[in-house]
């Protein structure tokens, strides 16, 4: 109560101090005339309209505003723990940040070339701010656009799991356009760059329980083992909805119904989605988009050759 | 506290829990009540989320009550619940970021919950500032009751656990327990709901609607009379 009694003499003084100003005055003068009028006049409907759209305008942006640095944390820490989720390094018990920092080191990768870009602040680095950025972009011609995403930024942001210096599994960021959304996500690769560890989908809106499946922990173990370019030549699936492959091709896709383990090319096939072919179509895309030479192959080309260089 | 709490503040804060249910007996607010409760933990945050703004966008409305104008009314109430539901949401999304994931869409949808412009329209339209504050904690608290015990059945039904506690062990863990998958979709929120609402109006009769026609025996009926 004091407390209340010290802000409303405080307040009060702000008022007496106020009162020297002529606008300050035309204001009171105005407001009080306003609260004097009926309801239903034109001009109080307007002034009220008006203060209320002021007033939740402030609130609404100081709320956005002074809370934007926590929101900001959560996001980078929600995307570390995707990011040791896809590595298999996520551990309830453990701290994310300890985690991320003893075992993940962030790369950037020039997509054309496949190159180590050193020369950029990889702390900073946001890679879809930058696929919308004229500068940062690329537009993909159409017919090369599988994934139907348009644009994609020059430089990547890869992540690589290291054990005493050897690569353990790369983890390389996919994009691509599902049912209703584009799906963000990260694939997971071992250090051969043809076996898949897991996928995750950390931005999604497809269907809940049909599309929005493929966040679904058993379907993503389906990913698990399987292998993504050609290691021989790979005939269609399906009546040619899947394209064939030749050899060194990306083969890996996601199929209409599930997997036969007994047939030949078994580990290049991941279960569809039931209820869900459009967002299985748009997963195996961004797949043979990102896998492509568009993608990350030049970049996979040269890990493997830098690995077999040094064994 | 009886000396705090006046007559009025006891009634609008006791009645919405069973006598005067928004979602028992005004079947507002079903929707969130179906997509939410298949967690405990995130029908705990929507039931904290809706009587925070039912509370305060009911004491704002009142506070200004005697100025609304009448023709601007209802933007006026939805601009203020609006208002505090993007802030709830900021705030979710700052200190309890997985559950306002989970939740996603809904907390916006705190905006169109019918118990809150019901509330804001029939109460803090009338009545003082701190009565329509107590009143939007009673409906909130009464929309949170059924929101407990329909997430109590989907969640301990559905997957075994509460508040993501083991309670009953699954088989596919080595127990005895097979999880009903009809718990974990929106329909079973409804038999649920249901079943509260029969059972409400079992033990409190004058809760039964009144049947509003009669249908006339054929024999009556005179070409045309329906």
């Amino acid at each position: 109560m004091p407390n209340q009694k010290m802000n409303c003499a405080h307040l009060e003084k702000v008022c007496v101090a106020l009162e020297k100003y002529e606008s300050y005055r035309k204001f009171k003068a105005y407001c009080i005339k306003i609260l004097a009028l009926g309801n239903d006049s034109l001009e109080k409907t307007v002034a009220v309209a008006v203060a209320l759209c002021l007033v939740c305008a402030v609130l609404v942006s100081f709320g956005a505003v002074a809370l934007k640095p926590l929101q900001v944390q959560n996001k980078a820490l929600d995307m570390k723990k995707n990011i040791l989720d896809v590595a298999g390094l996520l551990d309830a018990s453990s701290d994310i940040d300890k985690a991320f920092s003893d075992n993940i080191e962030e790369k950037l990768v020039n997509l054309e070339s496949g190159e180590y870009v050193s020369d950029m602040n990889i702390a900073e680095y946001d890679q879809r701010k930058a696929a919308k950025n004229p500068a940062q972009n690329v537009s993909i011609p159409k017919d090369k656009d599988v994934a139907h995403i348009r644009l994609k930024a020059k430089v990547a942001k890869v992540y690589l799991v290291k054990t005493g210096g050897a690569i353990k599994s790369i983890i390389l960021p996919v994009n691509g356009y599902g049912l209703w959304s584009t799906l963000y996500g990260f694939l997971s690769l071992d250090a051969d760059g043809q076996t898949v560890q897991s996928i995750n989908f950390y931005d999604q809106a497809e269907t809940p329980g049909l599309g929005g499946e493929v966040v679904n922990p058993n379907w993503r173990a389906l990913w698990k083992g399987k292998k993504v370019y050609a290691e021989s030549h790979q005939g269609s699936l399906e009546k040619g909805l899947i394209e064939e492959a030749d050899k060194g091709e990306v083969a890996l896709s996601v199929i209409k119904g599930v997997v036969d383990n007994a047939r030949a090319g078994s580990e290049y096939q991941v279960d569809g989605l039931a209820g869900a072919t459009l967002t299985s179509n748009g997963v195996t895309h961004l797949i043979h988009y990102w896998m492509s030479d568009e993608g990350f192959a030049p970049f996979l080309k040269k890990v493997r050759t830098v690995k077999g260089g040094q064994s | 506290m009886s000396a705090v709490l006046n007559d009025e503040t006891k009634k609008v804060l006791i009645t919405p829990l069973v006598n005067d249910n928004p979602i028992t007996l005004q079947v507002l607010g079903i929707c969130s009540a179906l997509a939410v409760t298949s967690q405990m933990s995130t029908s705990l945050i929507m039931a904290l989320a809706l009587t925070m703004v039912t509370a305060c966008s009911s004491a704002a409305i009142s506070a200004i009550r005697n100025h609304i104008p009448s023709s601007i009314r209802i933007i006026v109430q939805m601009t203020i619940i609006a208002s505090l539901v993007i802030v709830v949401d900021q705030v979710l999304k700052a200190v309890a970021y997985d559950v306002s994931k989970q939740l996603s869409v809904f907390v916006g949808l705190i905006i169109t919950n019918c118990i809150v412009m019901g509330r804001a329209e029939a109460y803090a339209m009338k009545n003082p500032p701190l009565e329509s504050f107590m009143d939007g904690i009673g409906n909130g608290a009464g929309y949170s009751l059924i929101l407990i015990i329909v997430a109590f059945f989907r969640e301990t039904l559905g997957s075994g656990k509460l508040l993501g506690f083991e309670v009953f062990k699954l088989t596919k863990d080595g127990g005895w327990y097979d999880p009903n998958g009809l718990m974990l979709l929106p329909p079973s929120a409804f038999f649920i709901i249901g079943m509260i609402i029969w059972v409400v109006r079992q033990y409190k009769p004058e809760q039964q609607e009144k049947v509003d026609f009669k249908i006339m025996s054929i024999a009556h009926g005179e070409g045309g009379h329906h």
